[in-house]
């Protein structure tokens, strides 16, 4: 066996797929970035390699769209949501974790079997409930900040408490006591001993969550309607609704990757932790 | 889980005992802030229940408010401290609509079932109405309060006689003030409603058409879109035989109560019709009714082909990549990752349009780059594939994340001794690694396989369910039971809640059954509850 046969057997087909890999996952992003520079900004004329460079698309999305405003809205609606319901679940959790009492195994399988019912499955009823409830209060209704997030925090027990609870089982229940014993209450346990000790994970799973919610479509596209109050996926979905395909590719296309940026962003920079999360158990798809 | 928290945990330990705890009269203080907020959010939300009589409502949150400020002003009551406020959240916007639908899907709610068998009524009797000599003329602008395009529509109309105006919907008609009437008498703007131009209108004439404004012994309807008339109901309900007759052609339809429906001899069925229990027929609809359970079966197969295919796919694929590149001659390791993690960073909605668009037929990329000129999309074969390649794009970095993360976990001394105890490389994996990272993963491919079996981005964004056969417009061949339930409900044709709710409760069924059985095997219980 010479050195090259050898090679290839141990390293080159590593190399190969690995290869392989990246081209299917850059094609499509390849697409959406000479497709953002394009200066046609039709999809007919967007090509895998970028044929030209302008930045008329990135003009008109912040010019002739309220995308400035999707962006505040996704960033609001996602950051509040995804923050308090991180919290709201790590109070939960730390209930579940350090505390005894009657009920504490029916509750967490009651969460565990409500968590299989996708509130997702109750969008008839959900927009039943709020078109009541813009009725009697505007202000926490449809086409608002607070009635989204609203909604978005009635699942957050749900998913996050069981995960939550993971991560306070493996901090040493021998610290609380010993804090205890120097006279700490509850209240200063959890602050000042818990939350700084899995803040990490937190972070990630607070990060896992705005990025799910930011992608959030169903409820997004029923509850907010008017162009002023969109999301992002909910206003760059509507770029590209049926007649405007072709013409708004571009545009859309610019939106997309100034959507990414920040997400990306945080990911290189928190990559390690978020192996960390991952493994806990956050779908994306 | 154990290892999870390794590195990043033990270093952020603080330093405990140095600081002294915060004074007692802080935390109260925090604490008497925080239940005043309570308490005034409380009589906030109160004002709109008791404008609108509530009482139940009422009852409702007086009791919470007084549980919550009963939990919190105890010295005791520590778990429910913490527990509270997901409880809470959790009952408002997640059980009570789950129960909500659980009983939505025993009744037959939706387009033409929706409210009383009083506005079933008086609904008919607006929609009878036709212009008789003497009507009175009115000037008619079409507005919304919503968005032009889908908000809902109501009518601005000025009486010629003393000039006031009105708005109408199919409640009735609330006089308005604060509005802007031009010359004609048109109304050109009003507070709190978007008049809708000539072109907006136009788009919309059908339900301008349709919108009947109850008034006292008929309605007024639109005649055009710039003038309304009042007119005379054709159709009136007889409370003595429990029916609606028409007063021209002496024709009579006798209430239903099973159906919520008025049905005449003949069979034919008033298209306004009330709420009423159906019992278990939504259920049973969908074992019984061929025309329904033949596309439900299909639906629920396909299902369950796309949620294995993509958590199979992707992690066959991510596992593949992870493997390959987990071996330390391999050099550039960290570059391969950055790149690979780049689709998973990307905003999934996005990208799935981008898809969407890259198969188009006459645009898409992909017809482009092999000069072809497929129909991706609008086959029932190359659309299935197409959402499988998706969804295989979108997911397998993440699988591609945890299992290199899961095989690092792993001792490289477990496969070195295989090695030298004769076993070849694919033996060895095979016998050692992959048994190990299915122990790691099998929670993960779990979930995967719940998410993805209510994916309904990966096909509503993508193929919306298409391509549809010719004969059944609301069921597709790629249609996840979840996108078919969101059209029953939502779509154009005419909604239909209550059979909508009773899939959801199926859906449900299905879910928490695979998941219970696939959790009981992992023991994953046992674990947490140690």
């Amino acid at each position: 066996m010479t050195a090259g046969t050898k090679w290839l057997k141990n390293v080159g087909w590593r190399h190969a797929v690995g290869l392989l890999a990246v081209v299917f996952s850059l094609g499509p992003i390849l697409f959406v970035l000479s497709a953002a520079f394009n200066p046609l900004g039709t999809l007919s004329s967007s090509q895998l390699l970028p044929s030209g460079f302008s930045l008329g698309n990135f003009d008109k999305l912040l010019t002739e769209t309220d995308f400035p405003k999707w962006f505040l809205n996704s960033v609001v609606i996602a950051g509040v949501a995804s923050a308090v319901s991180v919290f709201v679940s790590g109070l939960a959790a730390y209930a579940f974790s350090r505390r005894r009492f009657r009920g504490r195994r029916v509750g967490l399988l009651s969460v565990l079997l409500i968590q299989m019912f996708p509130q997702f499955l109750a969008v008839v009823a959900i927009f039943l409930m709020f078109a009541t409830i813009t009725d009697y209060w505007p202000a926490i209704g449809f086409n608002t900040w607070w009635g989204i997030i609203l909604l978005y925090l009635g699942g957050s027990l749900g998913v996050g408490t069981w995960l939550m609870k993971g991560f306070f089982d493996t901090v040493p229940r021998e610290l609380d006591e010993s804090a205890t014993v120097d006279g700490a209450s509850h209240v200063e346990i959890f602050f000042r001993i818990l939350l700084p000790l899995v803040a990490p994970v937190l972070a990630v799973t607070g990060l896992l969550a705005f990025i799910t919610t930011v992608n959030e479509f169903v409820f997004a596209n029923i509850f907010l309607t008017d162009s002023g109050s969109k999301t992002l996926s909910v206003g760059l979905w509507g770029l590209v609704a049926a007649e405007q395909r072709n013409a708004n590719f571009g545009i859309f296309c610019a939106g997309t990757l100034l959507t990414a940026i920040p997400t990306v962003a945080v990911f290189q920079a928190l990559q390690r932790y978020i192996v960390e999360g991952l493994t806990a158990g956050a779908v994306k798809g | 889980m154990a290892t999870m928290l390794g590195g990043p945990a033990t270093r952020a330990l603080p330093a405990p005992g140095k600081d002294e705890p915060p004074t007692g009269l802080r935390s109260r203080l925090v604490k008497i802030v925080l239940l005043g907020v309570v308490v005034a959010i409380a009589v906030w939300a109160a004002f709109p229940l008791v404008a609108n009589r509530a009482w139940a409502g009422l009852a409702i949150e007086a009791a919470a408010t007084a549980a919550l400020l009963w939990i919190y002003l105890s010295g005791r009551r520590i778990p429910a401290k913490y527990l509270a406020p997901g409880t809470l959240l959790l009952i408002v916007f997640q059980i009570f609509p789950v129960f909500y639908t659980a009983a939505t899907a025993f009744t037959n709610y939706g387009d033409g079932h929706r409210g009383s068998k009083d506005e079933a009524v008086v609904a008919i009797q607006s929609a009878s109405v036709t212009q008789v000599p003497g009507s009175i003329q009115y000037a008619l602008s079409v507005a919304t309060t919503g968005d032009p395009a889908t908000g809902p529509l109501v009518f601005l109309i000025t009486d010629p006689a003393t000039g006031q105006v009105s708005v109408g919907d199919a409640e009735g008609l609330t006089k308005l003030s604060d509005v802007t009437v031009s010359s004609s008498g048109k109304v050109t703007a009003a507070k709190g409603y978007t008049v809708l131009t000539a072109g907006q209108a136009g788009l919309r004439s059908k339900e301008v058409t349709a919108l009947a404004v109850p008034v006292e012994g008929g309605a007024i309807r639109s005649a055009g879109l710039s003038r309304a008339y009042e007119g005379k109901a054709g159709r009136a309900y007889d409370k003595g035989c429990d029916c609606v007759e028409d007063t021209t052609t002496g024709k009579t339809w006798t209430a239903d109560e099973k159906q919520g429906a008025f049905v005449a001899a003949d069979g034919d069925r008033l298209a306004q019709g009330w709420k009423v229990g159906v019992g278990f027929g939504n259920f049973t609809r969908v074992l019984t009714d061929r025309s329904v359970s033949e596309p439900f079966l299909a639906t629920l197969i396909w299902n369950f082909a796309f949620a294995i295919g993509s958590t199979g796919g992707t992690f066959v694929l991510g596992m593949l990549v992870a493997v390959a590149l987990h071996a330390k001659q391999v050099r550039g390791r960290n570059v391969y990752r950055l790149v690979l993690v780049l689709p998973y960073a990307m905003p999934a909605f996005a990208m799935l349009l981008v898809w969407r668009d890259m198969f188009n037929t006459d645009f898409g990329l992909i017809n482009n780059l092999f000069g072809t000129h497929v129909d991706w999309l609008g086959q029932a074969g190359t659309a299935r594939l197409a959402v499988l390649l998706v969804q295989l794009w979108l997911g397998y970095p993440y699988m591609f994340l945890v299992t290199t993360g899961a095989l690092q976990a792993i001792p490289a001394e477990l496969s070195e001794a295989s090695r030298i105890d004769g076993a070849g490389a694919w033996q060895s994996f095979r016998r050692i690694v992959l048994p190990l990272l299915m122990v790691a993963l099998t929670p993960l491919l779990i979930s995967s396989f719940a998410f993805n079996f209510n994916n309904f981005n990966a096909i509503y964004l993508t193929t919306d369910g298409g391509p549809f056969p010719a004969d059944n417009p609301m069921n597709g061949a790629t249609d996840l039971l979840i996108t078919y339930t969101y059209r029953l409900a939502f779509g154009g044709s005419g909604a239909q809640y209550g059979y909508a709710a009773a899939i959801s409760i199926f859906i449900f069924l299905i879910v928490g059954t695979v998941s219970a059985i696939a959790f009981r095997r992992t023991r994953q219980q046992e674990e947490v509850y140690a």
